[in-house]
């Protein structure tokens, strides 16, 4: 039995959905792991141990261990403290979490990394601390470090597709559906394989005209 | 004749055990022009950030108009007290520090839009006024990358400015410059000088110091050596340490 993708047009519904699924997935946790990592960074720039460590020890857990636990944890886990979430927000939630953690350290040494004069500025000015922060450094900070985000957020987008283990019904899942529906694996996996593509070249672009936005003043 | 507006007494500063400032006194009145001059590492530049505190001082007192700028406080008091304080002292550091991500326009009206001083409209027609009294009126929509250093420095003072300071501290705001960039800040600064701006100028441009100052203040191992107005420092120093640093400046 040869590939027959012909088949493929009479499940376009469940694919197309699955899509969207995995759009709003990717879109919702790129934007609580975008901000997330912003306020861990900055957290952990904080002069006061207790502020740092415990953000630390968090993100050291994060990182420590595999985003599948996490997203078991959180959906399965939490249940037992009385905390029952739909797969969906459970998935946003854990890839917004373990995406931030990465997205902190990169922030954190980029806000490192900006001069010591531009802060020494802003406070002169009156600025306090945290609008010193906000309006001068994290900006130059994000500039800095939109390429390497940017591939972050390309790994989250293919990472999202492990939510299909508890039930979201996003492209991988639907593609499995319209697998065990029509035994066709080889045709179903390779449409799925191809709108991640599709997908990723989409937020490539999107990453770069950020790339090029942010750093506009250049 | 009213309280100086900055007062300094006893004004010690260590760098862990290297002191750098060793007891300082000093006492400028509203509308002067104070120079501090000295070799590299005499302590100028730090006593001049210590009066904004940008460095924390070890020992002595520093008054900035009426008030104990540092004073003991709980670090959330000290933070607001210091941020009330700055908003009354611009600072123009040698490398200008302007923010990169911001056109000119936007390094002049951040401050005050960001510190509920006046509305959007009201900053932005007070920072065309201000970038147009230091030359740049055409400059507005420009990123620092795009402008010179004397613009950029320009710019810096004007950002400064925007804040209605009463006193102005200038931390060698000429010495990044090509020399042939340094006159156009130099006019800038001359010309706040005849507005009677209280302005503190530390320097190494003996010329320009002599030329805008009403008050000297040599400086050297952390310590005033010797202080008057420009005619008599400059011209008939009294202090051997003063006399041998001029005759290397000028020797040059």
């Amino acid at each position: 039995m040869g590939l027959d993708f012909s088949i493929l047009p009479a499940y376009a519904d469940i694919l197309w959905k699955g899509t969207l699924w995995t759009i709003a997935l990717t879109v919702l946790s790129m934007f609580f792991s975008l901000a997330g990592g912003v306020v861990f960074a900055v957290l952990q720039l904080n002069r006061h141990a207790i502020i740092r460590w415990p953000v630390a020890g968090f993100a050291w857990l994060f990182m420590g261990t595999p985003l599948l636990l996490q997203l078991f944890l959180i959906y399965f886990g939490l249940v037992q403290i009385g905390l029952d979430l739909n797969a969906f927000v459970a998935g946003v939630i854990a890839l917004s979490l373990h995406f931030a953690v990465y997205n902190s350290e990169i922030i954190r040494s980029a806000i490192v990394a900006v001069d010591k004069g531009q802060y020494e500025a802003a406070r002169s000015l009156g600025l306090s601390q945290f609008q010193a922060m906000r309006k001068a450094i994290v900006p130059q900070a994000v500039a800095n470090v939109t390429p390497a985000l940017g591939n972050m957020m390309i790994a989250l987008l293919k990472e999202s597709a492990l939510v299909s283990v508890i039930g979201v019904m996003e492209l991988t899942l639907s593609a499995q559906r319209a697998i065990s529906d029509s035994f066709r694996p080889f045709e179903f996996y390779i449409a799925a394989g191809a709108i991640y593509y599709v997908l990723n070249l989409g937020l490539e672009q999107a990453v770069r005209v950020a790339e090029r936005r942010s750093a506009q003043y250049r | 004749m009213s309280e100086p507006i900055v007062k300094i007494r006893g004004l010690k500063k260590n760098f862990g055990s290297l002191q750098v400032l060793k007891g300082i006194d000093m006492d400028i009145d509203q509308g002067q022009i104070f120079a501090l001059i000295g070799a590299s590492g005499s302590g100028k530049s730090t006593l001049l950030r210590t009066i904004n505190q940008l460095e924390e001082v070890t020992e002595g007192e520093i008054w900035f108009d009426g008030e104990l700028v540092n004073q003991k406080l709980p670090h959330r008091q000290r933070e607001a007290h210091l941020n009330r304080l700055r908003q009354n002292i611009g600072m123009v550091f040698q490398h200008f520090n302007l923010f990169p991500h911001l056109t000119a326009i936007e390094n002049v009206t951040m401050a005050p839009l960001m510190l509920g001083r006046v509305n959007k409209a009201e900053a932005i027609e007070q920072a065309k006024k201000l970038l147009d009294k230091v030359g740049l009126s055409d400059r507005g929509d420009y990123y620092p990358s795009k402008l010179s250093g004397g613009q950029k420095q320009r710019v810096a003072i004007a950002r400064s400015l925007a804040m209605n300071p009463k006193l102005m501290l200038f931390d060698e705001v000429t010495s990044a410059l090509d020399p042939e960039l340094v006159g156009e800040v130099n006019r800038v600064m001359k010309a706040l000088a005849e507005e009677d701006m209280t302005m503190i100028i530390v320097t190494h441009d003996l010329r320009f110091a002599e030329d805008v100052s009403d008050h000297v203040i040599f400086m050297a191992d952390g310590l005033v050596v010797e202080e008057g107005p420009p005619s008599l420092v400059f011209r008939a120093p009294q202090e051997d340490r003063t006399k041998s640093f001029l005759q290397q400046v000028f020797n040059d």
